[in-house]
């Protein structure tokens, strides 16, 4: 079980929180023309790399997303934040 | 049989005989013995049978690396399978069997198996009982093999309780260096936590005549004297199973057998592992005979339960342990024949009884063999948390190497086998001072299995893998330690390979002639051994898991007599009455239609979405365009994912210029609220959103039907309900004894209908006002699954029943939004793909069968001629009461052009012809929709 920091809740055990996403993703502006290789890439195309990684993700229980700077080797979490101001 | 229990006190209690059975015999053993020592005392050494070839087999061990005594246990009238012999404490009256084994252990009608292992070797199953289909032959194996009979009776009151818990040191092992280590860092001020799996502390010091001027038990007293004293706690019969993300350690405390054993998640900020090592079987012919023994087990059998295994002992030893269990064993009476199994291939002679061991041309007539191939460190849980493994050459062993965050191995499982040098290293890791090594005696000639060797020799006891099958693999090219295991099984038994591991990976090295450390080990997971599942539920079952959403109006229902059940999550009433369910819902279908019916629809979902931008971020949330919706008035709409598949379906009402209110599916609350969040959070300014979900707060009270509009008038509200006033689609607020009320002009069902939301504190009195004003015109409450079928007649779709994971809302008739909203919403650019232009989309359709004709069971295919490939199926399909007839919903490929279309529909071998037709059976023009 590990133990993820909310930035507003304090560490909390994981299954208090949900994946939202890998941190970067720009949807893209569908207002105007996008090619479904952009359009693809956007819904699946995932980094998924090995080691430190920056993802989004949801306290459940206080609904706050933020971001999460982790190793996904190692398991070690770095640092968390709000998703509000300048990501990490 | 003689009995085999010696002078030597031991740690059982003689005064406490203890009489249980084993396979229907009879037999007495003490308070303090296991099942494994009581039937070693009575001179029982056939406790079970191997898993394939259905040998008899006997402990090896005497504690959890025993991999061949598993039992049924019966106590009290509750069975417990799979008890391993060697670690279950006898109590009074227990009934044992062996499991795999029938009629008993000593007789087993299927051991003619054993005559066919040329035929059954590594992969038999995978090369054999393939063609023409494995399953032919599933059932046949699945009835030969495998281990325990589960209970079909759940026992009462087992049930774990789990707690979760935090000290500063953790040690893993009450053995002589985890009680110096757990008492240095008890005395330098450390909350410390100390865990054994037995019920005595020490490990293999009972075993010792004196340590540090001490007996062992005293030695042991003082240890746990000091902890306790200094604040720390011991917790004994505790298994630590698994290290688990972030330090975790579960912990399995056992009590009284037949409970469940509680469950400690502990945190530790450092943890010790001092679990010791155990002795590794030699591969010989017939090592697997009854009566082959660890030279340890021997030892531990004499030292805790005073037994000794054999009078006439051949003691097959590698390393200088073995001059110890010599004394000891010949100073309780046995005759030692000491034999050097490196100077040559020996075999065990004999069948069920043990005859005798051969090396080379000299036969020794012993009763047991006592065979140990060096000490292998328990790392099990080192490599858990991720630490590495270094080879150590001088011991012939993976030791620990670099060590995982927080943890550190002494004694034992680091490699340390002498007992002094463990006590230092003990004591200045305890102290938390770095341990210097000192002269180590432990010494050994290496001894590894020696491919091409004659016989069969075991490497996994039980899993019957000898030497051949690993032989075998290498040869099919399944060199990889992880296919070797997989092909052969090796290590795959409910003992996890503590014994087999080592022996078969260095038959694999040996067979490709690599250095053992180059072909690696298999990954270590938890559990280290069994532990019942409910252990890790707890009491978190039924209500406890997943608690029901509970209706403010439930005592309102209650009192009306409704049928409860879960709905959703909710709570809800699914009919009223007593009687025959299908009659009842039929009556309250009928009285919607005729009169009116009064429903609960409190779990409806009332999202508030608030500020200066919520138009624009609904407008982005929804498939249709909510911009040009104004005050007062509501829109029926589709929220999709971003691949636009429709997620759920529901109105949104606009309360005000920046206020609306979302009314999801029921089912969906938790996650449309989850998935606004995300997008208001992220893509959004969400100092200018605010999202309120106050589906609790509210209660909606529904009315619905062609007399839904005369019963809301008896309500004092103030308002003209005309129709011109009040009309389809719009809603209004207002006041009720100083309580805001809002009333929704909307319909799941086909008829007129008012959704009336009010606190949920105030909702029994306006659900006793409105069953009262309706009772009149012959309105009744109605249940959850009159009003399926109300919005089936209808057409009406359920997102989620009525729709799959491809469902897009072009699928569904919506097409507008799609060919012409022009602003960015979830979903948009996914609607114009390639698969969502195919012409074959499945499409919800409505399916009729003629008068008279049995409803389609839901979830019955559609099909083409053939009958080679499905085209849709069924989603809801009900006896419509308003109608006379079946009505069915399905959703069918190209289904919007196959109107009057007759097709097949399959089910259970059964065919039966339907007709496409429009999705809606009732008041198609919408006349009573808008009335
Ligand atoms: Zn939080």
């Amino acid at each position: 079980m590990q133990i993820f920091p909310c930035p507003f809740c304090g560490p909390r055990n994981e299954t208090e929180f949900h994946f939202a996403g890998e941190l970067g993703k720009v949807r893209p502006d569908t207002g105007k023309e996008v090619n479904a290789r952009d359009w693809a890439t956007y819904l699946y195309a995932q980094r998924n790399e090995k080691g430190l990684v920056r993802e989004v993700w949801l306290h459940l229980t206080c609904s706050e997303l933020f971001v999460m700077e982790r190793d996904s080797l190692t398991m070690d979490v770095r640092a968390s934040k709000s998703l509000r101001g300048d990501a990490l | 049989m003689t009995s085999h229990r010696t002078d030597r006190a031991g740690l059982i209690d003689r005064t406490q005989p203890r009489n249980f059975t084993f396979d229907g015999k009879a037999y007495r053993g003490f308070e303090g013995d296991t099942l494994a020592s009581a039937l070693l005392a009575n001179g029982v050494r056939v406790m079970g049978r191997s898993f394939k070839y259905h040998r008899p087999r006997g402990p090896w061990g005497a504690w959890v690396d025993d991999p061949n005594a598993i039992m049924t246990v019966t106590l009290d009238g509750r069975s417990f399978p799979n008890c391993p012999a060697a670690t279950t404490p006898l109590v009074e009256d227990m009934q044992a069997r062996a499991v795999n084994a029938w009629p008993s252990a000593a007789f087993d009608i299927k051991a003619g198996l054993d005559l066919f292992h040329r035929w059954l070797g590594a992969g038999f199953y995978y090369k054999t009982f393939m063609w023409p289909d494995w399953h032919l032959f599933e059932p046949m194996i699945r009835k030969m093999a495998g281990l325990g009979d589960i209970s079909r009776d759940a026992p009462k009151n087992y049930t774990a309780d789990q707690v979760h818990d935090h000290c500063e040191v953790l040690v893993i092992g009450g053995g002589a260096a985890g009680l110096a280590c757990a008492r240095a860092a008890a005395e330098a001020g450390r909350g410390v936590v100390l865990v054994d799996d037995h019920p005595i502390f020490g490990g293999g010091l009972h075993q010792s005549v004196q340590i540090e001027d001490r007996t062992p038990s005293e030695w042991i007293a003082d240890q746990l004297a000091a902890i306790m004293g200094a604040g720390g706690r011991v917790l004994p019969t505790t298994t630590a199973f698994g290290v688990y993300d972030h330090g975790l350690v579960g912990l399995a405390e056992y009590g009284a057998f037949g409970t469940a054993p509680h469950l400690h998640r502990m945190r530790a900020d450092r943890i010790v592992l001092a679990t010791g090592a155990l002795d590794r079987p030699v591969t010989f012919a017939g090592n697997d005979r009854p009566g082959v023994m660890a030279v340890d087990a021997a030892c531990e059998y004499l030292a805790r339960y005073g037994v000794l295994v054999g009078r006439r002992i051949a003691l097959a030893s590698n390393n200088s342990l073995a001059d110890a269990a010599e004394a000891m064993l010949t100073q309780a009476g046995a005759k030692i024949t000491r034999i050097s199994p490196q100077d040559g291939a020996i075999r065990a002679l004999g069948g069920k009884q043990l005859k005798g061991l051969a090396q080379g041309l000299r036969r020794h007539e012993v009763d047991t063999v006592l065979a140990s191939g060096g000490l292998t460190p328990l790392v099990h849980l080192w490599r858990h948390a991720g630490g590495k493994l270094d080879w150590c050459a001088a011991r012939q062993a993976f030791l620990p190497g670099a060590a995982p965050d927080g943890m550190v191995a002494i004694g034992a499982a680091n490699g340390t086998f002498d007992l002094d040098q463990a006590l230092s290293e003990a004591r200045a890791i305890g102290a938390g001072n770095a341990s210097d090594a000192a002269a180590r005696t432990y010494s050994l000639t290496p001894l590894w299995p020696e491919p091409g060797d004659k016989g069969r020799q075991w490497i996994d006891f039980q899993h019957d893998v000898t030497l051949k099958d690993v032989e075998l693999a290498a040869r099919e090219n399944y060199v990889s330690v992880e296919h070797l295991k997989r092909y052969t099984t090796l290590g795959m038994a409910s003992d996890q390979g503590k014994t087999s591991n080592m022996a078969g990976l260095a038959a694999m090295a040996a067979i490709q002639d690599r250095p053992l450390p180059e072909v690696g080990t298999t990954t270590f997971r938890p559990p280290f051994v069994p532990v019942p599942f409910e252990m890790y539920h707890g009491h978190h079952g039924k209500q406890l898991w997943h608690p029901l959403k509970r209706l403010a109006l439930e005592p309102q229902h209650r009192a009306a007599g409704a049928a409860l059940g879960e709905y959703g999550g909710w709570l809800r009433p699914g009919w009223y009455g007593t009687g025959n369910r299908g009659d009842l819902i039929r009556r309250e279908v009928l009285s919607a239609r005729n009169a009116a019916g009064i429903f609960d629809a409190s779990p409806l979902g009332k999202i508030e979405v608030m500020g200066p931008d919520a138009e624009d971020f609904v407008n982005f949330i929804y498939y249709n365009t909510i911009r040009t919706l104004k005050p007062g008035n509501i829109r029926y709409g589709f929220m999709l994912t971003e691949g636009g598949i429709v997620m759920d379906d529901g109105v949104i009402a606009r309360l005000t210029e920046n206020r609306f209110v979302i009314s999801c599916s029921s089912g969906h609350v938790d996650s449309v609220r989850e998935h606004l969040e995300a997008w208001r959070q992220d893509g959004n300014n969400p100092d200018r959103i605010f999202i309120h979900d106050l589906t609790q707060q509210w209660s909606t009270v529904t009315i619905t039907g062609p007399k839904a509009r005369d019963i809301l008038a008896k309500l004092p509200l103030g308002l003209d309900l005309s129709a011109q006033a009040f009309p389809h689609m719009t809603v209004q607020e207002t006041q009720r004894e100083e309580t805001p009320i809002r009333i929704a002009r909307v319909s799941f069902t086909g008829d007129i209908s008012y959704e009336i939301s009010i606190r949920s504190s105030r909702a029994s009195d306006l659900w006793d006002k409105v069953v009262a004003a309706g009772e009149p015109h012959g309105a009744t409450p109605i249940g959850i699954e009159a009003l399926s079928i109300l919005r089936a007649e209808k057409g009406y779709i359920m997102v989620g029943k009525d729709t799959d994971g491809e469902t897009m809302p072009h699928d569904l008739g919506i097409t507008i939004p799609r060919l012409k909203k022009k602003p960015a919403y979830i979903g948009d650019r996914s609607l114009h793909s390639d698969k969502a232009n195919l012409p074959d989309r499945k499409a919800l359709v409505g399916l009729a069968v003629g008068d008279g004709d049995k409803v389609l069971p839901t979830g019955a295919h559609i099909v083409d001629g053939t009958l080679s490939r499905s085209l849709g199926y069924v989603t809801s399909s009900y006896d419509s009461p308003t109608l006379g007839h079946p009505v069915a919903l399905g959703l069918l490929e190209n289904g919007s052009a196959r109107t009057g279309e007759i097709v097949s529909v399959w089910h259970m071998g059964e065919t039966r012809q339907a007709t496409v037709c429009a999705a809606c059976f009732f008041d198609p023009e919408g006349e009573r929709l808008h009335a």
